[in-house]
């Protein structure tokens, strides 16, 4: 009885209060943008602003899978890629001379007969519903999509060489850049649901290995499809969908754009905290944090799990179009585990995994703090060189600067570890209202 | 037969020798995720950390190897699995054990040993830069070259001295953990605590120790294959996350937990990856003129090119989630 007569703080909807934490943290970051304006100048500081946005998308979408539902992405850059590709494939000035070719029908004939080979596959895997015996079926369809796979990819090898040779690459489509980052998270989202559908049902583990994996596998593919993406050749530059540095000058172009992301943060911001106080955001947390209790109240967990993975990605496809169209450059070697995936982590996990305005805080913090420790890290290794050379008369390696960058690897990595450690909440944690 | 001894350069020795150093891998990485139940995802970085200390004390001592008769990173080698042994009982002091004593879930301690990797990833990278540097400092890499007493055979089969030493090593390497898992008494309660961590410790087994000593082994394994690997082609700092994939789709492909199904497992992934960037054109030749034209004037007859290797790994993990999640040998983890 006394259990339940005393009275926990942790329990009632606590009176809403002024936000100091918030308040605080938010006006030290504010003071930091001000002080990179005058310091940098305003053309550099709006560039890192734009850019920072686009990673808050990013840390969105991650927050959803990681702080939401407790599902961990390890292949953030995959999706990043994949919107990046989108946007860049939509945006490009239509390639003429290839669509006027030949080759183009014969792309679209390759095209038909994979698509046929997979509806054969995919077929032949449903034929026990039709008596077939289920070995005969499982044999019959594998040996199926071996036969389509080596056709399609011996004949898309041929007529790849051929549009490589001819035509540099196929172009792209001429829309305006925002179909492509609408088109790019919802690629993304296509992907994620293949991935989730299989590893979502098993350890958590599994999820992490696999995202992996498929990121490296995106990255692969678009660095060595010459014909699709130019791969190391790089493809720029990639239209914006406001007007240009050349038309209105640098600043005020990148704020134009910047106008663009903020408004999106403001809009994902809004209805993901809409979901998350709705019976649904219950939910998903009632599944985060008791699975088997939330599938003694009735609910489809995996469903619902596969649910939130593919709204992660969705969001990840689309702030990683905007950060592609923004760069004006796609340059497949140029997504990196590091400034694509851990990156993100670390905004997530710093900032309040759940919590979406600590998210949003987390990605701009983390961003300014990861720009500014470049010439940082070169500066404290310029002082250590001239040191030694003036005490000891050291001499420096020539690849000293590349490797003083690596450095910033380890202080990611030291920053996960100690987050996990001295604060697992983040700086501004999840607030969870209860009704007592 | 020039073929068939292409065939066997290309697919048997190097299928075996990818093989090996996977199985070696995986099986540190389910003996992690069998005691502690959790993705070590710092491994492949661990392995890198071995090849790197193999690669100073060699670069320390030149000479060492010639008085014994084998290449210098070889007689090296203990001294650098001693050292990544101690590393990896330190970073399990220092970061895993906090983490365990507050009942994370496993998946923090996954992003923990994330953390983890890209630290070590950084102090690797700041000391040897970012290029490829041959283990083989002083010394000569040896090539036997077997021809076969076959009539109209050209082409020897070529086999290097790194890849004998590798097979001697994986060898060793299986019998002696076969034996300390089934004979020790270490072995045994390891086994047990596998199976049932609370019984264990309800039994009297003392886990701190089984969890140190498990990753005095997973230490000292991941430092034979990161220098196995590094001998075998060349010490390359930032490999790791082209590792992970493939000894992970090892691990899991046996049944996560199951040393010897990570054996299997290993050369399973091995020989598929080899298997599936070989050109099956080169075998078709002799029977070129019994041959349909279009056949036998397809000049590249591999599944996936050898820039695409890394889908061949992620295919077998996808396949292996999707029919049978525990395991060619029922993993006792899921």
């Amino acid at each position: 009885m006394s259990t339940q007569q005393t009275h926990r703080e942790d329990l009632v909807a606590s009176p809403s209060r002024f936000p100091l934490r918030e308040a605080v943290l938010f006006t030290i970051l504010l003071a930091a943008i001000v002080g990179i304006y005058t310091a940098m100048g305003a053309a550099y500081s709006t560039r890192m602003l734009v850019e920072a946005s686009c990673y808050a998308i990013l840390a969105l979408g991650l927050t959803i899978q990681w702080g939401y539902a407790g599902q961990f992405n390890a292949g953030v850059m995959g999706f990043v890629a994949l919107g990046g590709y989108c946007a860049m494939a939509f945006s490009m000035p239509v390639n003429g001379e290839f669509w006027a070719s030949p080759l183009s029908g014969e792309l679209g004939m390759v095209a038909l007969m994979a698509l046929g080979g997979v509806l054969l596959v995919v077929g032949a895997s449903k034929l026990h519903r039709l008596g077939v015996p289920k070995p005969l079926r499982t044999g019959l369809a594998v040996a199926l999509a071996l036969l389509f796979y080596l056709l399609v990819s011996t004949r898309l090898g041929v007529v790849t060489e051929q549009i490589e040779a001819q035509h540099d690459y196929i172009g792209g489509l001429g829309l305006p850049p925002w179909m492509g980052w609408i088109v790019g998270g919802a690629v993304a989202g296509v992907v994620g649901y293949f991935i989730g559908k299989v590893c979502l049902g098993l350890r958590s583990d599994y999820l992490a290995i696999a995202t992996l994996g498929i990121a490296e596998i995106i990255k692969a593919v678009l660095k060595n499809a010459d014909w699709l993406t130019r791969g190391t050749a790089t493809v720029s530059p990639l239209p914006w969908p406001v007007p240009g540095p050349a038309e209105v000058g640098f600043t005020l172009a990148r704020a134009l754009y910047f106008s663009i992301t903020a408004v999106m943060i403001v809009a994902i911001f809004l209805l993901l905290s809409r979901a998350y106080h709705a019976p649904w955001g219950r939910m998903i947390r009632a599944i985060r944090d008791n699975e088997v209790s939330a599938a003694a109240m009735g609910k489809d967990i995996n469903h619902r799990r596969l649910e939130i993975f593919v709204l992660g990605c969705i969001l990840m496809g689309i702030g990683g179009a905007a950060l592609g169209s923004f760069n004006s450059l796609f340059d497949p070697q140029g997504y990196l585990p590091l400034n694509h995936t851990f990156l993100v982590l670390v905004m997530v996990i710093l900032g309040g995994p759940g919590n979406n305005l600590g998210t949003i805080f987390g990605a701009f913090a983390v961003y300014i703090i990861w720009v500014m420790s470049e010439p940082l890290a070169l500066a404290v290794l310029d002082l250590a060189i001239a040191f030694g050379e003036g005490n000891f008369g050291w001499e420096a390696s020539a690849t000293l600067d590349s490797r003083a960058l690596q450095a910033r690897v380890f202080v990611i990595g030291l920053l996960i570890s100690l987050v996990l450690r001295f604060a697992p909440k983040g700086l501004l944690p999840e607030k969870v209202k209860h009704h007592g | 037969m020039n073929e068939l001894v292409f065939f066997i350069n290309n697919v048997i020795v190097a299928g075996s020798v990818t093989g090996s150093i996977y199985a070696i891998g995986a099986v540190g990485v389910t003996l992690v995720f069998s005691i502690m139940r959790f993705a070590h995802f710092a491994h492949a970085d661990m392995m890198t950390f071995g090849a790197f200390m193999v690669l100073l004390l060699t670069l320390a001592f030149p000479g060492a190897g010639a008085a014994l008769g084998l290449p210098t990173a070889v007689v090296m080698l203990p001294l650098a699995m001693v050292l990544t042994a101690g590393l990896a009982v330190g970073i399990d002091k220092v970061f895993y054990k906090p983490l365990r004593a507050h009942g994370v879930k496993p998946i923090v301690m996954v992003i923990a040993s994330l953390g983890v990797t890209l630290m070590l990833q950084g102090l690797i990278r700041v000391f040897a830069g970012t290029s490829g540097e041959s283990l083989y400092v002083d010394d000569r890499k040896e090539i036997f070259r077997l021809a076969l007493p076959f009539e109209g055979v050209r082409a020897p089969i070529v086999v290097t001295e790194p890849q004998i030493i590798l097979f001697v090593l994986t060898i060793i390497c299986i019998v002696g953990l076969h034996l300390f898992l089934s004979r020790s008494r270490l072995g045994k309660a390891m086994r047990a605590m596998s199976d049932n961590p609370d019984l264990a410790r309800a039994s009297g087994i003392n886990t701190n120790l089984i969890v140190a000593v498990t990753w005095v082994i997973v230490g000292g394994l991941a430092a034979i294959a990161g220098t196995l690997l590094s001998l075998d082609v060349t010490f390359k700092p930032d490999l790791s996350f082209f590792l992970l994939l493939p000894i992970f789709a090892a691990a899991i492909v046996g049944g996560v937990g199951h040393p010897y199904g990570a054996i299997a497992g290993g050369f399973l992934v091995g020989f598929a990856e080899t298997l599936a960037v070989f050109n099956w054109g080169v075998l078709l030749r002799p029977f070129r003129d019994s041959l349909p034209e279009w056949l036998a004037n397809a000049g590249n007859l591999a599944f996936v090119g050898s820039e695409y290797k890394i889908v061949v790994p992620f295919f077998i993990l996808v396949a292996i989630l999707v029919w049978r999640p525990t395991g060619i040998f029922k993993g006792k983890v899921i």
